[in-house]
């Protein structure tokens, strides 16, 4: 019978060409933009948890409530012992300290003058010691555009925007001014060991980055620490795997009326994520709905154009005595097989472009030149294993919805009337 | 009967002029000018600054000669030891000993809060005059703790003010504010000063304590204690010069 329609649809073009050329449109594109939007979504996401969220972060309350200020006046205490907790509580977690802060960074000129100062984005992370993973995790090695990590104490990374705004040579000397946790004024002059450019506007107009010691010191933060992130060990942001992690860590403190007790909240709670995560499912069905409906009618009127065309055929058949449910199923399988041709060569051609967004991207740095918000200037896509097949689904249900519809003619059709229809 | 209506009229004309009157918003605030400004002065003073978490005390000397010139060196505790201000007209330097660096602040980082209080750059750079700098007006009478006090309300006249306007409680007794409330151009209040401990310090009264606090943040305010004042002494022009920071 598949044999038979495969013929039939192979043999008679004007049946299957223009079907399935839509059909492979629609599902190139549906994959494409699919690929795209996870990639670009998946990318925000990543970016977010790498440098910001972690897969779940560990703040005093009080900061949490001000974390957009940067307050270490409200950062944790007693890190050494809480960290020992979370490693036997959570050992598949990693752990990692991280401190930022503002200020100002001053550049002398040799002549007990400033040769230039800007405001300071401080992040401070543990970049002496290897095993940590910040260097990866944070494409720190790949990020630097002159120079190289700090790799002792009192050395610094500085936004290469800003380096090359005020001329700031490698070994030059910076002086930072800022306030401690315990709001005293502090200065320090490091040397900048490399100028470094994340790809985010917002960091590299004025980044300096340093060892967590070094920012411990600086900021009297020994023992202390603004947030503490968790990663995964897959290293992939997963919702049901953190949510019970957060669940039972903040159970533990929620009889503790301390505003700075410690407080645990996930990837998808910050920075507005909980909506990029949802929208990333939203759209993608969204857009599958929209090309299933579309590519519906235009199929539909496709299966009316052909019904027209094989109009005489089916008139035949049913005057052989062909039943017309039979004729009608028919109709349907030779649909599922068009779909079926027309997704697969569809899915092939939407891989190959998400292939080569994932490869190449769409630079939007201009765009974002002055832009603050943390956001790759790449976008790119990405290729996940459900767009093997997720195409197949507007492409059968379309063109099996749109033959369904256009079919509907043949029970219309009066087997009375038939041969005075034919002209036979 | 005629000649005694008109007497009686101008007896009551010209008692009208006899009676007494309070002074004008201007010559009260004049008053304030003269009581709270001096030609040079010497205040040592504690800073303490009631943070969420904990207090601290700073202490510090601090010279000032005019409208312009001021000079403040931080003597404790050790982490501000040694750390030096100098504010010339509109420029700021700060000198620390930590990294042997003279900085100089400008546009908006005089606006960040001085080492954590509730004071900025800005209000401690600010030593002219009310009369320079705002045009004022007597909004009614009112008792401050006790006192009796003018509430004036003053629009800044020049586009420099660190603040738009102020409402002023002046002590009517002394010419010493006791309270002030400082607003930005939306009308958003944002710092709120309370003086108190007045004492006369060379035939001038002055507030020892007061109570700054950033209406936009939560605590308790910075307390600014004088703990010794000189006015009218000799400073030397050295005190006043950049060289002074690294000394």
């Amino acid at each position: 019978m598949i044999k038979f329609l495969l013929k039939g649809i192979l043999g008679d073009k004007n049946r299957s060409v223009l079907p399935i050329i839509i059909i492979t449109i629609g599902v190139s594109l549906t994959i494409i933009l699919s690929g795209y939007m996870r990639g670009v979504m998946g990318d925000m996401i990543d970016q977010n948890a790498r440098f910001d969220t972690g897969h779940m972060k560990i703040m005093s309350r009080a900061y949490a409530e001000n974390k957009a200020q940067l307050p270490n006046d409200l950062a944790l205490l007693g890190v050494a012992q809480l960290k020992e907790e979370l490693k036997s509580d959570y050992p598949e977690i990693k752990w990692v300290d991280r401190i930022k802060f503002g200020g100002l960074i001053d550049v002398p000129d040799g002549e007990n003058a400033s040769k230039g100062q800007g405001p300071a984005a401080g992040m401070a992370m543990d970049i002496f010691n290897p095993e940590s993973g910040e260097d990866a995790r944070m494409n720190l090695t790949s990020s630097i555009v002159k120079g190289r990590l700090p790799s002792k104490p009192r050395e610094a990374l500085v936004g290469s925007d800003f380096a090359e705004k005020l001329n700031i040579k490698i070994g030059d000397e910076v002086t930072y001014m800022g306030t401690t946790m315990n709001g005293s004024m502090t200065f320090e002059n490091f040397i900048v060991s490399g100028t470094i450019r994340f790809g985010m506007p917002a960091m590299d107009k004025g980044a300096i980055v340093i060892d967590i010691s070094d920012a411990r010191q600086l900021l009297d933060m020994e023992d202390a620490v603004g947030e503490m992130l968790g990663y995964l060990p897959g290293g992939v942001y997963d919702d049901e795997e953190v949510a019970p992690i957060v669940k039972s860590f903040n159970a533990r403190y929620a009889n503790d009326t301390d505003e700075y007790a410690p407080e645990m909240v996930a990837l998808r709670d910050q920075n507005g994520l909980s909506s990029y995560l949802d929208m990333v499912d939203y759209f993608a069905a969204l857009f599958v709905a929209i090309f299933v409906f579309a590519m519906s009618m235009v199929l539909w009127n496709t299966g009316l154009l052909g019904g027209l065309r094989r109009y005489q055929e089916f008139g035949i058949r049913l005057a052989l005595g062909e039943p017309k449910g039979h004729i009608y199923r028919t109709l349907i399988y030779e649909a599922i097989l068009i779909g079926i041709i027309g997704s697969i060569i569809g899915t092939a051609i939407g891989l190959v472009g998400v292939y080569l967004l994932q490869k190449y991207g769409i630079n939007i740095g201009d765009l974002m030149k002055d832009s603050s918000m943390m956001m790759p200037t790449v976008l790119r896509g990405k290729f996940t294993p459900e767009l093997l097949y997720i195409g197949f689904i507007p492409g059968l249900f379309a063109m099996v919805l749109g033959n369904m519809l256009s079919g509907i003619g043949i029970y219309k059709r009066s087997t009375a009337s038939l041969f005075k229809e034919l002209e036979v | 009967m005629k000649k005694t209506a008109l007497f009686t009229i101008i007896g009551l004309i010209a008692m009208s002029f006899m009676l007494p009157t309070g002074p004008s918003a201007s010559q009260i605030i004049q008053k304030v000018d003269d009581n709270m400004s001096s030609d040079t002065r010497i205040t040592e003073s504690q800073m303490i600054i009631h943070g969420r978490r904990n207090s601290r005390t700073i202490t510090s000397i601090g010279y000032s000669r005019g409208k312009y010139d001021n000079f403040t060196e931080y003597l404790a505790p050790e982490r501000e030891k040694g750390t030096k201000m100098l504010k010339l007209k509109d420029y700021l330097w700060i000198y620390s000993p930590s990294s042997d660096r003279t900085i100089q602040l400008s546009g908006h980082m005089l606006r960040q809060s001085v080492m954590g209080s509730d004071l900025s750059y800005e209000d401690m750079m600010e030593d002219r005059k009310l009369l320079d700098i705002y045009n004022a007006e007597i909004e009614g009478e009112e008792e401050v703790d006790g006192k009796k006090v003018w509430r004036l309300a003053l629009t800044a006249k020049v586009d420099d003010a660190t603040y738009h306007s102020r409402k002023l409680w002046v002590e009517q007794e002394r010419f010493v504010p006791l309270k002030e409330d400082l607003f930005a151009k939306s009308g958003q209040l944002l710092k709120r000063t309370v003086m108190s401990d007045i004492k006369k310090v060379d035939g001038k009264w002055y507030p020892h304590k007061m109570n700054y606090k950033d209406m936009l943040k939560d605590g308790q305010g910075t307390d600014f204690v004088v703990t010794k004042m000189q006015i009218n002494v000799p400073i030397a022009d050295e005190v006043f010069n950049k060289s002074n920071l690294k000394k």
